[in-house]
């Protein structure tokens, strides 16, 4: 509409015949619908592969969720031991079966969080969580693994802490993703520091680890889908790059923010925030 | 005498693996391969607990929930929900529609399954 009366008032003022004028207007206008329509198209299109690729995703992810909870469930049946006696040996090999169909399982899980995120379909209850439970929970399920790799994990917190109001277990999911990333990237043994503490209108959750960092020019791309820091992948092969976009989508969806700070070969500390519920700061 | 559950399950892999686990822990396995075996099958023998599958060829699982759920001489069977189907709102429709509880396959373990299984009995 813009571009109409400018070239109107600028073919006015340069050719003496309306009629010309109108029919340059009427040109100019055609092209542009044009161009408008391609662009809209185009946009269609895009929205479409994408919302295709997300379908596709979910679709594929539930199709092989099938088969690995009937291999899953084989296998403990198998370790159980009432089927028939099994060896030493065999149990070894049945946990590295068992371990490797977790993972699996883990990135279909992961595959479908992000379609859901994709399709904006990712479904967020809004409870009243007490984080710090949440984070003790987290620490003894994963003590058997921090115990095996030498490194400490210390938790502080304020002894009253309100309760934040947002979705428990994909809260858990964001948790335990910043978790695992502390203890998995450390070298030998190590220490992670939790911090947990009452902002007034939030709750700071703080995880700090002295691990191998995230090299600057990484530091951007940290919370896209499927990155993976160079000095990560060189040091630890396993990872699906999902779990910092699922734990960025879910933070800011429940209301809160997500960010790091990091320095390469000395550590890295990622921190959220998370609304406190009302009924507690009213409380 | 044994306690029995139907089992409504499409995967013959699963029937076999889920129903000896069960069956090893005492309890008597009705397996049924699709919602219409099922729901005849529940009428039937009325068990004493139902483990339902959502995606099932023919009467979707929801369909098949609904129709124990509505059916006099099987409402009052208790009905554990085991699928690994978890789409938005699927949790709150089942037990809406009467389900005891909603289990995605994948995020348990086979004794975390048994586990709820009797509980969902009273054992």
């Amino acid at each position: 509409m813009g571009a109409t009366i400018a070239t109107y008032a600028i073919g006015t003022r340069y050719i003496e015949d309306p009629i010309t004028v109108a029919l340059i207007i009427l040109c100019l206008a055609a092209v542009l619908f044009i161009i408008a329509f391609i662009i809209i198209q185009g946009f269609e299109k895009l929205a479409e592969a994408n919302k295709m690729k997300s379908e596709f995703i979910s679709v594929v992810s539930h199709q092989l969720r099938s088969p690995l909870s009937n291999l899953r469930w084989a296998i403990e049946l198998l370790m159980s031991g009432k089927l028939c006696k099994i060896n030493e040996k065999e149990v070894e090999y049945f946990k590295i079966l068992k371990e490797n169909i977790s993972r699996m399982g883990e990135m279909v899980s992961d595959l479908l969080t992000v379609s859901r995120i994709e399709q904006r379909k990712l479904p967020l209850k809004k409870e009243e969580v007490s984080l710090g439970d949440l984070i003790r929970d987290l620490i003894l399920a994963f003590k058997p693994w921090t115990t095996a790799s030498n490194i400490e994990v210390n938790f502080q917190t304020e002894k009253k802490l309100p309760k934040v109001l947002a979705d428990p277990s994909q809260i858990r999911l964001v948790v335990e993703n910043l978790l695992d990333n502390a203890i998995r990237y450390i070298k030998d043994r190590g220490e992670v520091k939790i911090r947990l503490l009452n902002n007034g209108k939030n709750l700071y959750f703080e995880i700090e680890d002295n691990g191998v960092g995230i090299p600057k020019e990484d530091q951007k791309y940290i919370f896209q889908k499927f990155f993976r820091s160079g000095n990560v992948a060189r040091y630890q092969t396993q990872g699906s790059g999902l779990g910092l976009y699922i734990a960025k989508a879910i933070t800011e969806k429940s209301g809160g923010k997500i960010g790091f700070h990091s320095e390469e070969g000395k550590g890295s500390t990622f921190w959220f925030t998370l609304p406190i519920s009302l009924k507690e700061s009213e409380g | 005498m044994a306690k029995q559950i139907l089992f409504v399950e499409d995967e013959s892999a699963l029937q076999k693996t889920f129903g000896e686990i069960l069956r090893q822990e005492g309890y008597e396995i009705i397996p049924a391969l699709d919602g219409e075996v099922g729901l005849r099958l529940a009428k039937e023998k009325k068990p004493d607990l139902i483990l339902l599958d959502l995606v099932l060829p023919g009467i979707h699982g929801f369909e098949v929930l609904k129709q124990l759920k509505t059916d006099q001489e099987t409402k009052a069977i208790p009905i554990i929900v085991l699928t690994n189907l978890e789409g938005v709102g699927d949790v709150e429709r089942a037990i809406a529609l009467g389900a005891t509880t909603y289990l995605v396959k994948a995020q348990y373990s086979l004794e975390e399954v048994v586990g709820k299984i009797k509980k969902a009995l009273g054992e």
